[in-house]
């Protein structure tokens, strides 16, 4: 003990001078700089942007609020939500079937997937939209039999929004499974285990026990998909979807007003899939449960490692 | 060996077999990992599996409860096939359905816990009880918590499997079995992937159920358990029981070379 008091006092005292030390973090001037040079270069390119007379800014604000731009993203919005939840859904049915010990279902899922995410999407909707060119009837009942439950005339049926609403979904449903099937995988194989070991079903286990784990690796995807279709949604435009840049189109057609208008839209879509990120950040929050803040990190350091 | 002796169990050996196995045979590919495997579980009775990894002995537990399927051989639990159906000299499989409801009677913990991360310690014993045997919420959350209570960890509740030490989800693992009121408990080397000083305080929960009389089948490295609370033990090495017997018998006077090498590296 004796040797012990001796050092104490020498620690004592040296803590008196070190404790008036203070520690400063590396000071990164580099980001001060290059901060200031890129501020100095977007001032100017904003300032050009409105000057341009050719933007005309009174054009965009007349326009901005107008009734048939509201309708337009109104559709804009409608079709990206019913695609979506179509698309989820659908891609969880197919994801479960692509795991699925049955070779029927796999093999149904697998050509489904090949298909959809095979050809072009833009393609896809165009060929939806001549549906009636294809089928001018369309039949529901036994195959290669004359037993028909009902019959419809394709043209009344498969309108340009019904097949927009077809197009989109059927072509997300495809990619959402890959999503869900990749966070089906993720889940650790003795979560199956613990779930059969308590006399839980497979209907059971997918339900409660891998689903919900497998959120966490789905939502971060899923969210960039519903800001993928936001966009996507634009392209139903060839087949006169009257969402909002077929709506800005119809109107710029006339009155030549192409820039304004499309500043229009463009201020709408930024507007929306910024609103659509903030919802995403609170989803990745709700499945991160019982897995500290590492969802929250993860978003922080980058979306790369999702696993 | 020695039976503890439970109230009622007056028929004869074969018919009050908690666990019986006949000429059990499994190969994953062209490797064979149980070769005819024989074993007798009395009801109240702890059997302790001991063996070098890769002899066969996780392979077989998880037979018991059908989470491996077998090629052949006769595995009977409660005097009920597992995941099977008799018809002549044929076993049929059952469908997943009938599978899962006759798990439902066999509880099972993991060396790696298995807990699910997105629920409670709570959440985590009631889901099975409200899910599979329709009990109703309070029920099970009564049952969940006296459980709780039981393996030692009153007032936790509420934490996420990742707030709990491996000992302690452990011991969760071990409530969450329980809240099935299994009348067997399959332990599958519930202490391997625990810090050294954790490990007392899971064999202590297992112990206690031990003396409550609770039939085990436990896949341990740990002899010490093995002789104190296991009424037997089997040798596995290479996919067959090398011997078995009371654990006096097998670690104090191992008659085989085999389990003699063994121990001599564990002990």
């Amino acid at each position: 003990m004796s040797s012990t008091t001796p050092t104490r006092t020498t620690a004592t005292g040296g803590t008196d001078a070190a404790a008036d030390l203070e520690a400063v973090p590396l000071r990164h001037w580099g980001r001060w700089v290059a901060a200031g040079i890129v501020a100095l270069f977007t001032a100017s390119f904003l300032l050009s942007l409105a000057r341009n007379p050719n933007m005309e800014w009174d054009v965009v604000g007349d326009y901005l609020f107008r009734d048939f731009v509201i309708k337009g993203v109104g559709i804009t919005v409608m079709l990206t939500v019913v695609a979506m939840v179509i698309g989820t859904v659908g891609g969880a049915v197919v994801a479960v079937m692509r795991l699925s010990s049955n070779p029927v279902l796999r093999g149904l899922s697998w050509f489904y997937t090949w298909f959809f995410r095979g050809t072009p999407l833009l393609v896809q909707i165009i060929f939806w939209g001549f549906l009636a060119a294809l089928y001018q009837q369309i039949e529901i009942g036994v195959p290669f039999t004359d037993v028909t439950f009902a019959s419809f005339d394709t043209n009344a049926v498969v309108g340009p929004m019904t097949a927009a609403i077809l197009a989109l979904s059927l072509n997300e449903v495809a990619y959402a499974a890959e999503i869900v099937r990749g966070g089906i995988a993720s889940v650790d194989d003795g979560q199956d285990d613990a779930a059969s070991a308590l006399g839980m079903t497979k209907g059971q286990t997918m339900r409660t026990i891998t689903l919900p784990q497998a959120m966490r690796v789905i939502v971060p995807p899923m969210g960039n998909e519903t800001v993928t279709m936001l966009k996507s949604t634009a392209l139903v435009s060839v087949i006169g979807g009257r969402d909002l840049l077929t709506a800005v189109q119809s109107v710029y057609a006339q009155n030549y007003q192409v820039i304004p208008l499309l500043v229009v839209a463009v201020i709408w879509y930024l507007a929306l899939t910024s609103l659509l990120s903030i919802g995403q950040y609170f989803v990745e929050k709700k499945y991160g449960k019982g897995h500290g803040n590492a969802s929250m990190s993860r978003r922080w350091l980058g979306r790369g490692d999702t696993r | 060996m020695t039976a503890v002796p439970v109230a009622g169990a007056t028929e004869t050996p074969a018919a009050t077999a908690m666990v019986e196995a006949v000429g059990v045979r499994k190969s994953f590919g062209r490797t064979e990992v149980l070769k005819g495997i024989d074993l007798t579980v009395r009801p109240g009775e702890v059997t302790c599996l001991v063996g070098p990894s890769g002899s066969g002995k996780s392979t077989f537990l998880r037979c018991i409860n059908h989470l491996e399927t077998i090629d052949s051989g006769r595995l009977s639990v409660n005097g009920h096939l597992v995941g099977y159906r008799q018809r002549g000299d044929r076993l049929y499989e059952l469908k997943p359905a009938e599978v899962a409801a006759k798990r439902r009677d066999i509880g099972m913990v993991f060396q790696r816990f298995n807990l699910f991360p997105h629920m409670t310690a709570l959440q985590n014993i009631m889901h099975a009880p409200v899910l599979v045997r329709g009990e109703s919420r309070k029920a099970a959350r009564q049952q969940a918590e006296q459980l709780l209570e039981r393996v030692g960890l009153a007032g936790r509740e509420h934490h996420y499997p990742s707030q709990l030490s491996g000992g302690q989800q452990q011991r969760v693992a071990i409530a969450r079995a329980l809240a099935m009121q299994p009348p067997l408990m399959l332990f599958d080397e519930p202490t391997s992937a625990l810090d050294p000083e954790l490990v007392g305080e899971v064999l202590d929960v297992m112990k206690g159920l031990a003396r409550d009389g609770m039939t085990m089948v436990v896949v341990t490295h740990e002899m010490g358990f093995a002789r104190e609370v296991g009424d037997s033990v089997y040798f596995m090495d290479d996919g067959v029981v090398v011997e078995s017997g009371t654990p006096t018998e097998i670690l104090e006077n191992p008659r085989h070379e085999r389990t003699r090498a063994f121990l001599s590296k564990v002990l």
